[in-house]
């Protein structure tokens, strides 16, 4: 049994007097990838968004409750969010890489933590996040060819290279693949498989197929409450709750 | 006389409403048949084959009419070449005489009957003119109504004539540019006959006083515009110093670091800077500015004049700050939020994220912003008219009195002197290169702008 990596306890969020999420409490995993599931609007992207402070960005969002990342409480003034966020890496819905080179896109973390000393040092970094991103023989000839220039499968595997860069414990994906085609998004849940061996990671997904594929816990939230969570297999098999076992068999959502 | 017939075609388009609403009621009641468009639409249709013909003849007889009555009352006279009595004076005289009886005193038979000709034939085009707008208004109801049946579809022509009146006014502003173009080109073509583009161009000397009549013992004037062109750009610099620093920060400020609530405050009250009249800004330098500008010279040990580039373009700059933070503002939030969440997700803090993500995908719109403020300050004329001084010093030493293109027009153009000389025709070679300047600089900023707009949206 591995040891939890996150631990959620009683999470509430408001946008504005409009609760989105009704005490949510959680354990995941170190390197284990859980998989968030349910229905459009239900909460689980708000969710993953508590666990790095993206909310913050949000000047209406207010967070109550406990998020322990590694024993240590998150959700309170006094958390450096830089630190934070460097230690948990984020991939978005729609790949977003900066108007920069491939190779500045990767290299701008490391830079702004100052993790390198030397232009070897950054090199080497860069090359070896775009190698575990599995993008480097694509672009090795072409790393000052703008971002942007790459296809939308490349990009978010780009995006992924540029959060692992920093060297996180957590990453934090949210719909990855919603923007991507059918062939993109099996390279990126190769991926995931691949990544889950050093990093703990947490995924939401509107494919539920996808969920069953690449995930080992799987967690149900409906309306903003965590409705059922456990192993991937028994939740697609045999869940304890109804709404789970319509959700999965598609009788709503 | 013209607003007597704008009476009477008031009246006209009143009447013929109201004709083509009851006419087409009763055609269609006659013909036991419901008309194809609602009955305001033949109404419509009636009043514009009314309106427009009258219109037309209403504007040529404005337009030509007292050119041709001169032209009969004129063509009585002959003129020996070259003598001073010509066209212009006499027919100021004969209006004179014309307009008023008690001019006639002491003036040639010749000149008394031809005001009296000129009196008959003014009343006798008064009449023609109000009988052609009735008949041409009768004229063109009566075709109008020819149509007015239940199977004509109005509505269907009364959309494409208003079509056609969006077009024409839409041309209008593009013809007057045309028209403004070419007149300026034409303008300036008779200055280069006189003065060698070369000099214009290159020479350093700006002298522009020739003699008035022939053997004054005048300098010969000399009209080497590369001073003025170095005063305005020198303005410019100075202007763009204060306004680039400034409305960027502001943009920045406003457009990242403001809440709701200071945004919706400030930025309004920085776009009624740009309303002000710049007149007004004009003065404030001159009054204000420019004397704080010599003492702080006089402090430093440079001897600055009274009026002064500096003084100009300081207050030139604070004129164009809102253009710059306004526009960079609008680029700098149409940069895509997830750009943020991207370079915030890594762990970059606000002042990386906006030094190397936000300004970097911003700065071509950023750059169209400060071209769009930069052609703004070179037009500018007011503030550098009042402030800046008329003296055509070709230096780059901003405490200086400077003269900018703009000002050398004013001042070309002040007095009353004839377009037949190359002191007042060099206003138009100067007006050109202004012009040339600032839509090479526009053309540039949009085309940026719109580059960088295709790649985020």
């Amino acid at each position: 049994m591995s040891n939890s990596k996150i631990l959620a306890n009683g999470v509430d969020v408001y946008y504005g007097s409009k609760q989105a999420l009704f005490g949510i409490s959680m354990d995941i995993k170190e390197k284990e990838v859980t998989a968030l599931i349910g229905p459009s609007g239900c909460g689980k992207s708000t969710f993953l968004r508590c666990i790095n402070r993206m909310n913050d960005l949000i000047e209406i969002c207010k967070v109550s409750g406990s998020i322990k990342v590694d024993n240590e409480e998150i959700i309170s003034s006094s958390t450096d969010v830089v630190s934070l966020r460097s230690k948990i890496g984020m991939v978005f819905q729609k790949p977003n890489p900066f108007p920069k080179s491939i190779f500045d896109n990767v290299a701008y973390g490391p830079t702004i933590h100052g993790l390198v000393d030397s232009k070897n040092e950054l090199e080497e970094i860069v090359h070896s996040s775009l190698k575990k991103a599995g993008l480097f023989n694509e672009v090795k000839d072409r790393l000052n060819e703008p971002g942007t220039s790459l296809s939308g499968g490349q990009q978010q595997r780009l995006c992924i290279a540029r959060a692992i860069a920093v060297n996180p414990e957590i990453i934090l994906m949210d719909e990855p693949c919603s923007a991507l085609d059918p062939i993109a998004t099996a390279i990126i849940e190769e991926l995931i498989d691949e990544l889950r061996l050093n990093y703990t990671i947490v995924i939401v997904t509107h494919s539920m197929q996808q969920a069953a594929r690449v995930s080992q816990k799987t967690s149900f939230f409906h309306l903003g409450e965590l409705i059922e969570t456990g192993d991937t297999k028994k939740i697609f098999t045999n869940p304890d709750n109804s709404k789970t076992q319509d959700y999965i068999t598609g009788r709503f959502g | 006389m013209f607003f007597w017939s704008l009476v009477l075609i008031a009246v006209g388009i009143f009447s013929s409403f109201i004709y083509g609403r009851s006419r087409i009621k009763l055609n269609s009641k006659k013909q036991g048949t419901k008309s194809k468009s609602l009955p305001n639409y033949y109404a419509q249709y009636v009043l514009m084959w009314c309106l427009f013909p009258a219109l037309i003849v209403y504007f040529s007889w404005a337009i030509f009419q007292e050119q041709i009555i001169q032209n009969i009352v004129i063509s009585n006279f002959e003129f020996i070449e070259g003598a001073a009595y010509n066209e212009g004076l006499l027919l100021a005289e004969i209006r004179n005489v014309a307009n008023n009886p008690s001019f006639a005193d002491g003036k040639s038979v010749e000149i008394i009957n031809a005001a009296s000709q000129y009196s008959s034939l003014r009343q006798i085009s008064q009449i023609a003119f109000y009988l052609s707008i009735i008949i041409i208004m009768l004229l063109g109801a009566l075709y109008a109504s020819r149509k007015l049946k239940p199977e004509f579809h109005a509505q269907h022509t009364i959309e494409r004539y208003i079509q056609y009146i969006l077009i024409f006014c839409s041309s209008v502003a593009i013809f007057t540019t045309i028209g403004i173009v070419f007149s300026l080109i034409f303008e300036s073509l008779r200055f280069f006959a006189e003065v060698s583009i070369f000099e214009f161009l290159f020479s350093t000397e700006w002298y522009p006083f020739i003699p008035i009549r022939e053997g004054q013992t005048a300098a010969e004037g000399s009209f080497g515009a590369v001073p003025i062109f170095a005063g305005t750009f020198l303005v410019m610099v100075v202007a763009m110093c204060v306004a680039a620093p400034l409305g960027l920060l502001t943009a920045i400020y406003l457009a990242e670091y403001a809440s709701q609530r200071v945004r919706k405050i400030v930025k309004p009250l920085l776009e009624i800077l740009a309303g002000i009249p710049t007149i007004v800004y004009g003065f404030f330098a001159f009054v204000s500015v420019a004397p704080f500008v010599k003492a702080f010279g006089q402090s430093i040990g440079i001897d600055a004049s009274p009026t002064s580039a500096l003084a100009a373009g300081m207050v030139m700059g604070v004129m164009i700050i809102p253009f710059i933070s306004s526009l960079s503002d609008d680029v700098i939030n149409s940069v895509p939020q997830s750009l943020r969440e991207g370079s915030f997700g890594i762990g970059a803090n606000k002042a990386e994220t906006i030094k190397k993500v936000i300004l970097p995908a911003a700065l071509p719109g950023i750059v169209g912003a400060f071209l769009l403020a930069i052609s703004r300050a070179i037009g500018e004329t007011m503030i550098v008219v009042v402030a800046a001084g008329t003296a055509p010093n070709l230096t780059g030493n901003p405490f200086e009195n400077v003269t900018t293109v703009t000002v050398q027009i004013v001042v070309a153009l002040i007095g009353d002197q004839e377009f037949d000389n190359p002191r007042t025709l060099s206003a138009f070679a100067l007006g050109l290169v202004l012009f040339v300047i600032t839509l090479f600089l526009n053309i540039i900023a949009l085309q940026i702008v719109k580059r960088y707009r295709e790649r985020y949206e």
